[in-house]
């Protein structure tokens, strides 16, 4: 009876409030940007996304970044950074050729695992360095990143892995699409996903954001942050590594030189997507809507007749004004919050 | 409570209850130092043509752009900021000088424009640091792929090579005399003045008072925002100084000059014992790190060791000192923790009421830590 009689309060009903909430998201805006560059590009050059190639190139090329972005989302949420991802990526992707080429008729599947759990251990090594000696993210992981590459050259050499060594099977994963849409994308959006999921939902992925938040009082309220800390890092590695392995699908062919940058590519993908690098505020879609957008505007930039030398102008301006904006973003909040409190009282 | 962090359990205070010689011989910068003469002995004593005055020529003109950058780079990592920024406006510094130079513009006018580019690119990052007010690490990150972008748009793949002779000449040039290069009467004139700035002056204080604790440096007088402006324009300006010597060293400009160097010039700067929490090191470490990773580097090389061997070391080492701060620090909470604990129970033993109040703070204390 009484629940009849309340009056209905305009943009309280749920409908109303989720579509506030999509169009006051962070994501949303960065996720317009990429639509109106996908617009622009397409404007000018139909091929852009009315061809088959080009529309499989559009989600093909962010796919792998993508993965990249969302482990070093994981790590920045907890105000850590992983700078040796990129190195990940190089040595996951040389031991999958290294793997079909030592062993022959080795099933697909077991490469994966390899790939996957070589990363894991990798992050796992950032992690336990980090959370252990209470050292910066930022100084193992450049240490590590040095280390891990170096590995990568001292076991490559001058030699690398081409196409013709992998199986046609494991080259599929990278050519082939099931209802339009290429195997490789699939991947990482059921990794984008079961991310999400579990940062949204799950336990461990809110204490991730409670320790980036501040990790003292999460320490004092007995999460166990060196655990979770860890646990980050090991996801951050474990996909790099799952990268690294699609990355030799994709390309077919590895040298030392595979992933090169990648780190400060997904830092600055995470970091478009409004994942801030003083930890506890972002999510995965984000990351991986930056990850598209950053890979998107390269292939867009020649067709829109601006030289593709200058993408990574580009994309500096891109990561400062998403930083700047962010700022706005939180400066306007605070006042809104104390002028809150002033009516409150 | 809310003020302790995890940055204040890593940060070593001076204790002046050692003995002097102890305080200033057990040092993380005398260990570095000892450490690149143990290097170089070695490398003397078993890697042939160390000793040759081309080997030295050689190293140094190639740590040259390194060990001047790392001067701001130390000042602005005391303060609990970083720049990664700095091997872009290298290479942006690179690509001025060349554009400026073919434009017909004497030479001198050219590197004075290229190193205020420099200059300006490092007001910019200073700008969004301190007034804007983000953090160091995302706006140069950014800056990075802008002031990179910015360099490579201006040149695509193209190279500038045409340096007027007595210019490049001269950045190639030794001391007569000596195998030592020229550039380094620039850097030890420059170092000289960095370590007075930093070690001797109010303002160079104020950059540890900042990086141990930036709202009592502030409630002190000191004007924080200005004392960062004022680093990062001047790692700018060093980083677009360097970029004039790179270009000329190699005699050509291009976008992709001193890729990467950015993170070498951190990590000799953190092995050389600055702390990245803020507020400790010295520049005589640093410059000790810089040439540990030329001196290493270089002595493998000779001795037929491939260059990712030095990676891998340059990583080991870089993670090494970090975590063997933390190892003696924690080893060091442990002993005096122990030392309490005894003098504690001794005087609990006294019976001295005085004495009983202070080991009930004590133990409320520790059970602080322990939570």
């Amino acid at each position: 009876m009484s629940a009849t009689l309340t009056p209905v309060q305009p943009g309280t009903s749920g409908a109303s409030r989720i579509v506030r909430r999509i169009a006051t998201a962070r994501e949303t805006g960065i996720a317009v940007a990429l639509v109106l560059v996908i617009v622009a590009a397409t404007a000018s050059n139909p091929t852009f996304l009315f061809s088959s190639d080009g529309f499989r190139d559009l989600l093909l090329t962010p796919s792998l970044l993508l993965l990249v972005a969302v482990g070093q989302a994981f790590v920045i949420i907890t105000r850590s950074v992983d700078l040796s991802v990129g190195s990940v990526v190089g040595l996951t992707a040389y031991l999958t050729g290294r793997l079909f080429i030592d062993i022959p008729g080795i099933p697909i599947i077991v490469v994966f695992a390899a790939g996957v759990l070589l990363g894991g251990l990798l992050g796992a090594v950032n992690g336990v360095l980090v959370a252990w000696a209470k050292v910066p993210a930022l100084v193992i992981t450049l240490g590590t990143m040095y280390i891990y590459r170096g590995i990568n050259v001292a076991w490559t050499g001058s030699d690398r892995i081409n196409a013709s060594d992998l199986p046609r099977d494991f080259r599929g994963l990278g050519t082939e699409h099931l209802l339009g849409i290429p195997i490789l994308t699939i991947i990482a959006l059921v990794v984008l996903i079961a991310a999400a999921w579990y940062l949204r939902n799950i336990r461990g992925g809110r204490e991730l954001y409670a320790i980036g938040s501040d990790p003292d009082a999460a320490h004092l309220y007995g999460l166990r942050v060196s655990r979770r800390i860890i646990t980050a890092f090991v996801v951050s590695g474990a996909l790099a590594g799952l990268a690294g392995v699609l990355y030799a699908a994709r390309y077919g062919t590895v040298s030392s030189a595979a992933g090169f940058g990648w780190e400060l590519q997904a830092i600055g993908a995470a970091v478009i997507g409004g994942v801030a690098i003083s930890g506890g505020v972002g999510t995965v879609w984000g990351a991986a809507i930056g990850a598209f957008l950053l890979l998107t505007i390269n292939r867009a930039l020649p067709i829109l007749g601006i030289d593709d030398f200058w993408q990574r102008a580009v994309v500096g301006v891109l990561i400062l004004g998403s930083i700047v904006l962010d700022r706005l973003l939180a400066v306007r909040q605070h006042r809104r919050l104390i002028a809150q409190r002033e009516v409150d009282r | 409570m809310t003020v302790v962090t995890d940055a204040a359990t890593a940060r070593v205070y001076q204790a002046h209850a050692r003995p002097a010689w102890r305080r200033l011989l057990l040092t993380r910068e005398t260990a570095i130092i000892a450490l690149l003469i143990v290097v170089i002995a070695v490398a003397l004593a078993s890697v042939r043509n160390f000793d040759s005055p081309l080997t030295v020529t050689y190293l140094l003109r190639d740590i040259a752009p390194i060990l001047l950058i790392a001067l701001p780079m130390t000042l602005i990592i005391i303060t609990e900021e970083i720049d990664l920024s700095v091997a872009s406006i290298v290479g942006l510094s690179s690509v001025m000088t060349g554009i400026l130079t073919q434009a017909g513009l004497p030479f001198p006018l050219a590197a004075a424009l290229a190193v205020v580019v420099g200059a300006v690119a490092g007001a910019f990052n200073g700008f969004l640091v301190t007034v804007v007010g983000l953090p160091s690490l995302a706006v140069t990150i950014g800056t990075l792929a802008l002031f990179r972008g910015i360099a490579v748009g201006l040149l695509g793949t193209t190279a500038i090579t045409g340096f007027p002779e007595e210019w490049t000449d001269l950045a190639k040039a030794n001391i007569p005399g000596t195998p030592v290069p020229m550039i380094m009467i620039v850097f030890v004139i420059l170092a000289a003045v960095f370590a007075v700035l930093l070690h001797f002056t109010p303002f160079g204080r104020s950059l540890y008072a900042i990086g141990l604790n930036k709202e009592a440096a502030h409630f002190s007088g000191i004007d924080v925002g200005r004392a960062k402006f004022t680093l990062f324009v001047l790692s700018g300006a060093v980083s677009g100084f360097a970029g004039v010597y790179f270009t000329l060293l190699y005699s050509n400009a291009r976008g992709d000059n001193a890729m990467g160097m950015e993170l070498q010039v951190i990590a000799a700067v953190l092995l050389g014992g600055v702390s990245i929490f803020g507020g400790r090191g010295a520049l005589h470490g640093v410059i000790a790190g810089v040439l540990l990773i030329g001196t290493l580097g270089s002595a493998l090389r000779l001795a037929g060791i491939t260059s990712d061997i030095i990676n891998v070391i340059t990583g080991v080492l870089l993670v090494l000192s970090v975590v063997s701060a933390s190892l003696l620090a924690w080893l060091h909470q442990r002993r005096s923790a122990a030392v309490g604990r005894r003098r504690g129970r001794r005087s609990a033993e006294g019976g001295a009421a005085g004495d009983e109040t202070h080991n009930h703070a004590s133990t409320s204390h520790q059970g602080r830590k322990q939570r």
